[in-house]
């Protein structure tokens, strides 16, 4: 089973390889991971998908990196989650049309077409771009670039509350 | 006008507004900025001759004191070599401050000579480390490194310095206020859990104190005592934790585990309440982990909430200090009612300890058994000596064999098992402790790897004390591989004659002395004790043959203790 989990961390250099070097020490599997800035300019926040049972340690792992903050593991409930994917499909000009129709269903938008394809950007939950995927796998996917997942929970406390109640 | 330092003198004077007595170490290139500052300071430096050396100087001394180990060394192929020491530290929770040079800022990256990615490698290697890349930060980050070093789960902390940082200037400043958000070592143990801890006890008729390293870092023995003897409940002492209670003491049975005593052992196997105080559940206490300890409720202590649950599920967590939590329960216990009757289990206890005890055979002629050495080392000593081991059968031997009775006074590698470890601990703890008599109780597998810091401890006058075992072989392998591999030996008989270790001591400044027959055994210990000016060796020329028991076999389950090869044999086959 996978789990969503936010780590708030100090925004010094090598935090990222910090995380990542505890991951593969403990044997702990990443299925994706991304980091970026918070409200914060001083605290950065990292969303970690992680695979398996042993979630327990890995929090508990995580919160010995000295530069971890808060290490919050979100209910799928109430959790807004985000992926962003580019995705080029073999489109010849005749079925053209038809590819553009069914994403029109996704609300994914052309923004490349080329002679015999057509490059999709389509942004959504993870679940909501793999039937994407699915549906356009019967044209041919011929490229495909997807971020890693990014979440925030509903009630979502600032990061600079958050280290506060840290 | 604000006095003007450079680097090395903002890090040489940060290290002694740290109260650092002694720093060890080795100059080379990248670090040279800070060893000139070292001339005037008051800190003493101990050269050693190898960087895993001073590492390890570093965690005996930290050992033996209670205080933060400093080693530093350079760049490069200093920093790996120290590696081994840092990672032998993190795992027995020893608090250390490395210090390591490092290419200049503007070479980082580029392959420059003697550059390692030293902050890099010693990532998973130490509780916490850091790249200073402006001289400014240098008073805060020695602060930091030796808070986070010497606080909750002790541990090693490395700071990376790079060469241009430590030439270049600033204007001293005392270090600020630690600012570390995410760091908040816990002390105090939850009031509720700790309640509940006390209900447990007060239930359980088969109760034992798994008493672990934590114990000795936390400086708790004598609430420890206070305590057990409240509770009235039996313990056992890891490795790590030996000395943490006195041996003599009835309610300590001693060390359990692999090599452990079948007592200590079985009491865990058979207890229904292991009381968990800064332990780890280590594979080599618990065996098989799914058939260890199968009817015992768990109370895990430890300031490290990661350990607790980590490696069995746990009834009553508590994350603390273990004095903090100790004194809790002291005060917990304070006038709630007396536990079950507990004779049956005492009864049982003894009845193991009567039929099991640790034994072996000294024949009169010869050859001497390691166990008969440790003994009259103990007798002749009356116990009154810090003993610094190294890794391997005479290990086990020293910790089962000798009887501690404070604190600090047992030194070795636990977790890691660094083979090398006794002779440069050694020679930290002595430097730590002058008026202690150190004494590294060392093999010849082990001596052979960092024997050279003899000459370490002569020339910086550090007067340790050796007995080494030698076997002639790597013996704990050779052990393995005639009882696991049909007594096929590849490559653990090591030569009988070379090197000739008296020879060898002397070459490196110390007395080398030998005992040959058992009968020597006392004299030569008495000869060695009498010398104080210089290191003394004895090289004892042991039973090559000699089996280290009980044993449990890797993996195997803690029900299944060998007492002996033959007992080995029926155990391995039990058709």
């Amino acid at each position: 089973m996978k789990h969503v989990i936010a780590v708030l961390v100090e925004n010094k250099p090598g935090v990222l390889a910090r995380v990542s070097t505890m991951f593969a020490r403990r044997g702990f599997n990443i299925h994706s991971l991304t980091v970026g800035p918070t409200e914060d300019p001083a605290l950065s926040r990292m969303t970690v998908v992680v695979d398996g049972p042993e979630m327990e340690q890995i929090i508990k792992q995580l919160y010995k990196l000295v530069h971890t903050v808060k290490v919050t593991e979100f209910d799928p409930e109430t959790t807004l989650e985000r992926e962003i994917m580019l995705v080029r499909i073999k489109a010849d000009p005749d079925r053209r049309g038809e590819i553009l129709d069914a994403a029109r269903v996704f609300d994914a938008k052309a923004v490349d077409v080329g002679a015999t394809t057509i490059t999709f950007e389509i942004t959504g939950r993870p679940e909501r771009l793999a039937d994407f995927i699915e549906l356009m796998s019967s044209y041919g996917v011929v490229a495909l670039a997807k971020s890693g997942r990014i979440a925030l929970a509903k009630d979502q406390k600032s990061a600079k509350k958050q280290l506060k109640s840290a | 006008m604000p006095k003007q330092l450079t680097g090395a003198q903002a890090l040489i004077r940060s290290l002694e507004h740290e109260g650092v007595e002694i720093v060890f170490g080795m100059p080379g290139g990248a670090i040279l900025n800070a060893y000139d500052p070292i001339i005037e300071s008051p800190i003493r430096h101990v050269l050693a001759r190898h960087e895993q050396g001073a590492g390890h100087m570093a965690s005996g001394y930290a050992h033996a004191t209670g205080r933060v180990g400093v080693a530093m060394v350079t760049s490069g192929p200093a920093a790996t070599n120290l590696l081994t020491a840092l990672q032998d530290a993190y795992m027995d929770s020893i608090p250390l401050v490395a210090i390591t040079g490092q290419v200049a800022t503007t070479s980082i990256g580029n392959d420059a000579f003697q550059e390692a990615h030293t902050w890099g490698m010693s990532m998973p290697a130490t509780k916490h480390n850091t790249l200073i890349t402006s001289v400014e930060e240098i008073p805060d980050a020695v602060r930091e490194a030796f808070h986070l070093a010497s606080t909750g789960r002790k541990g090693p902390v490395l700071i990376d310095v790079p060469k241009d940082v430590l030439a270049d200037t600033m204007t001293w400043h005392r270090p600020g206020e630690i600012k570390l958000p995410g760091y908040k070592p816990a002390v105090k143990g939850h009031p509720r859990q700790v309640k509940a801890a006390l209900e447990l006890i007060e239930q359980s008729e088969r109760p034992v104190l798994y008493i672990g390293g934590g114990v000795v870092a936390a400086g708790a023995t004598e609430e420890l005592r206070v305590f057990a003897e409240r509770i009235n409940a039996p313990m056992v002492t890891t490795l790590m934790a030996r000395g943490a209670f006195p041996d003599s003491h009835p309610l300590n049975l001693g060390m359990p585990g692999m090599h452990g005593n079948y007592t200590a052992t079985t009491a865990m196997q058979r207890s229904d309440l292991l009381i968990t105080i800064g332990a780890r559940f280590d594979d080599r206490i618990t065996g098989d982990v799914d058939r260890f300890a199968p009817e015992a409720k768990v109370i895990h202590v430890d300031v490290d909430p990661a350990e607790i649950g980590k490696i069995r599920a746990v009834e009553v967590p508590i994350v603390g200090d273990a004095k903090a939590v100790l004194t809790q329960f002291i005060e917990e216990s304070e006038g709630r009612s007396p536990a079950p009757d507990r004779r049956p289990w005492f009864e049982a206890i003894e009845e193991w300890q009567t039929v099991y005890p640790l034994v072996y055979e000294q024949d009169p002629d010869g050859p001497i058994q390691q166990q008969f050495v440790i003994e009259e080392l103990h007798r002749i000593t009356h116990g009154d000596a810090t003993i610094v081991a190294g890794v391997g059968q005479h290990q086990m031997w020293a910790s089962q064999f000798w009887g501690f009775e404070k604190p600090r006074k047992w030194i070795n590698s636990g977790g890691l098992g660094t083979m090398g470890y006794a002779i440069p601990a050694a020679v930290g703890a002595k430097a730590g402790t002058p008026d202690e008599i150190v004494f590294a109780i060392d093999g010849d597998g082990s001596f052979q790897m960092t024997g050279t810091e003899m000459i370490t401890a002569a020339v910086e006058n550090i007067p340790i004390k050796v007995a080494l075992l030698n076997n002639e072989s790597l013996g704990m392998v050779k052990q393995w591989q005639n009882l696991f591999y049909e007594g096929r030996l590849s490559q653990t008989e090591l030569s009988p004659s070379v090197p000739d270790f008296v020879k060898f001591a002397e070459a490196c400044g110390a007395v080398g002395l030998r005992a040959d027959h058992p009968s020597e055994v006392a004299g030569v210990i008495e000869e060695a004790l009498a010398i104080n000016d210089r290191p003394v060796l004895i090289e004892f020329r042991c039973d090559p043959e000699a089996m280290l028991f009980p044993m449990v076999p890797a993996g195997g389950s803690n029900d299944e203790i060998a007492m002996s090869r033959e007992d080995f044999m029926s155990v391995e086959d039990p058709a």
